[in-house]
């Protein structure tokens, strides 16, 4: 176990590495001149000069991907050109409110999506399994920024019950919240369904039942746990599109979350935070991917019997459908 | 199933063998009827709308629904129902437009990375990278570079759809890949174009429509937000996702002009993601038996 958790810890890094090289690149081509962006249109040539001296942007391609990535593994990524502060502050900052928004929804989205899909796997063709394959459809095909507008007009227009934007108490977040948890619950629903239907005819199950177990035990332990993997990389994947896809959301609820935060930047042309924030989310992805992976083998002791016998299996994710 | 259904089925081609099961799904086949009558109405546009999509008529601003406007007006006294069909024509076109391309750069690399195995890690370790990053923060990051514009989003859609297409149909193509046909198939002297487009695309094409349907859901819901938080489709025109976001200051004075928009993403969406699941029931080989 411990030779496997160094391994992916390795490989960890250097997807981390490819990816800041690719999302590096991709910013690299981005037309102007980022001197002109931090001092504004009419910059003297000799500031301009300065600027490029002290940042080094006449540097080639080559150079300046290393000192980014070496200045990244120091927790450096640039300063924005809006606040002249560091991206990393920055990013420090909104990073709370994002971890809040996608850290709740998830578990939200866990405790729904796991325990309907559950019933319906348990109960399949019934009046409940029907109806909420349908809802759980609806929802997986619904905006989310939709969503959160219906509960924005029935909650707080409508109701009055809940404030609509902002992010001052605990109230503030419940819908934000609510919008996200159901629609990734309909995901992890339909995934917690078919997982279980593919086990809950197993010969083990029936064996379960025939020892006399309880109803309760026999789907728990014995269903559910063979069907956690799939359910676990579902969840995995909501997660790691929740750190930066929560931007919708957070556009319609006003919330100061990272996806909101890039958005800003782009729109202002202010590239070091959109590159930093890229490459942020990107590792906090890929730490995630590691926890998820990690998990499996907590989970199933056959995976974990693999890691410790022979070289591990590519990862199989797979790619939400 | 008896003896003569099986022999009767031997000479369909993999094509005709989806049509076939599909038309047993009442279900999906409704979902199908929905996508082609929405592009339909994409096509024909001018001809189905009761109004100018652009005529801006300020006596009749943020109207209720009625039967003049069955949907409303917004905030320009502009017809609800005619901008939504009309939007049905960005909506649709980006929709198609990126899944048809994606799923022919992605299906392209995905058989070249089965059959080429010199280029197979290269290949799919690049796309892996790809599906590891969150899609819409991957989306705002290549649009940031690119620039605001239709264009753009599409390129932009269209990289991020693209590595699925080519994970399927390289695992398809892997197992096809080694069966007797394909040895025949070299025996007898046929060259790798002919073995690749001949033999092992038309036999790994189950799953990849698959994607193509549940794909496009993806990408209309995609486009959408992209559109939602500006960074795709541009005001003035009607897309749906826009129209959202237009009406969100409205939300109190003027529910319908935001949220009908969002009904037709939804109807949109969910007929294709119903399709690609009737699709997949109808080529599950071990719902077949």
């Amino acid at each position: 176990m411990v030779k496997y958790v160094l391994r992916r810890l390795i490989s960890m890094f250097l997807v981390l590495l490819a990816s800041v090289t690719i999302i590096f690149t991709l910013m690299y081509f981005v037309p102007g001149d980022p001197a002109i962006s931090l001092l504004g249109e009419g910059a003297t040539v000799e500031a301009v000069r300065d600027i490029h001296e002290k940042l080094g942007l006449d540097d080639p391609y080559i150079v300046r991907l290393g000192r980014y990535m070496w200045g990244f593994l120091h927790g450096d990524l640039g300063a924005s050109y809006r606040s002249k502060r560091p991206v990393f502050n920055e990013l420090l900052a909104r990073y709370p409110t994002t971890l809040t928004l996608s850290f709740g929804s998830t578990a939200l989205g866990v405790i729904i999506g796991v325990s309907v899909g559950i019933i319906s796997a348990v109960k399949q063709y019934s009046m409940f399994d029907r109806i909420f394959t349908t809802i759980s459809l609806f929802g997986a095909s619904a905006p989310s920024f939709w969503i959160a507008m219906v509960l924005v007009l029935l909650f707080s227009l409508w109701l009055g019950w809940l404030p609509a934007t902002g992010s001052y108490g605990i109230k503030y977040w419940i819908l934000p919240v609510f919008t996200l948890g159901l629609q990734c619950s309909a995901s992890i629903m339909r995934m917690t369904r078919s997982s279980m239907l593919e086990v809950i005819r197993q010969d083990y199950v029936r064996t379960a039942r025939a020892k006399g177990q309880s109803e309760l035990n026999v789907i728990v332990n014995h269903a559910l746990r063979n069907a956690l993997i799939p359910i676990l990389t579902t969840v995995g994947i909501k997660l790691c599109g929740f750190l930066g896809g929560a931007v919708l959301v957070e556009t319609v609820f006003a919330l100061p979350g990272l996806g909101k935060f890039i958005l800003d930047s782009v729109t202002f042309q202010d590239y070091p935070v959109v590159q930093g924030g890229v490459v942020w989310i990107c590792l906090n992805c890929i730490v995630i991917t590691f926890l998820v992976d990690l998990l499996y083998g907590l989970v199933d002791p056959r995976i974990r019997s693999m890691y410790e016998i022979k070289k591990p299996q590519r990862s199989q994710s797979s790619g939400g459908h | 199933m008896s003896l003569k259904d099986s022999l009767n089925r031997r000479g369909n081609s993999p094509m005709k063998d989806v049509w076939r099961k599909l038309k047993m799904n009442r279900w999906a086949m409704i979902s199908l009827v929905v996508v082609v009558l929405l592009v339909i109405a994409a096509i024909f546009a001018p001809y189905i709308t009761p109004y100018d999509y652009a005529k801006q008529d300020y006596a009749n601003v943020l109207k209720s629904p009625s039967m003049e406007h069955p949907f409303g007006t917004d905030n320009f006294g502009r017809d609800v129902l005619s901008r939504i069909i009309y939007g049905s024509r960005y909506t649709v076109f980006i929709g198609l437009g990126c899944i048809t391309i994606s799923s022919i750069l992605g299906v392209s690399l995905g058989l070249i990375a089965a059959y080429f195995s010199k280029l197979d890690n290269i290949i799919m370790r690049t796309l892996d990278i790809i599906i590891g990053m969150p899609t819409m923060t991957l989306l705002m990051c290549i649009i940031a570079v690119l620039g605001v514009n239709i264009t753009n989003m599409i390129i932009a859609l269209c990289v991020t759809s693209i590595p699925n297409f080519a994970r399927i149909a390289r695992a398809q193509a892997l197992t096809v890949k080694n069966q007797e046909f394909i040895e025949a198939a070299i025996a007898i002297g046929a060259d790798d174009k002919r073995i690749v487009l001949k033999h092992i695309l038309p036999n790994s094409i189950a799953p990849i429509i698959v994607e193509f349907s549940l794909g496009a859901s993806q990408i209309v819901l995609l486009s959408a937000s992209l559109s939602f938080i500006g960074m795709g489709v541009q005001p003035p025109t009607p897309e749906w996702g826009l129209m959202i976001s237009a009406g969100r200051p409205y939300l109190r004075s003027a529910w319908f002009m935001s949220i009908i928009p969002g009904l037709a993403i939804i109807l949109l969406t969910f007929v294709l993601n119903y399709l690609g699941d009737g699709l997949r029931d109808a080529l599950d080989p071990r719902l077949n038996k």
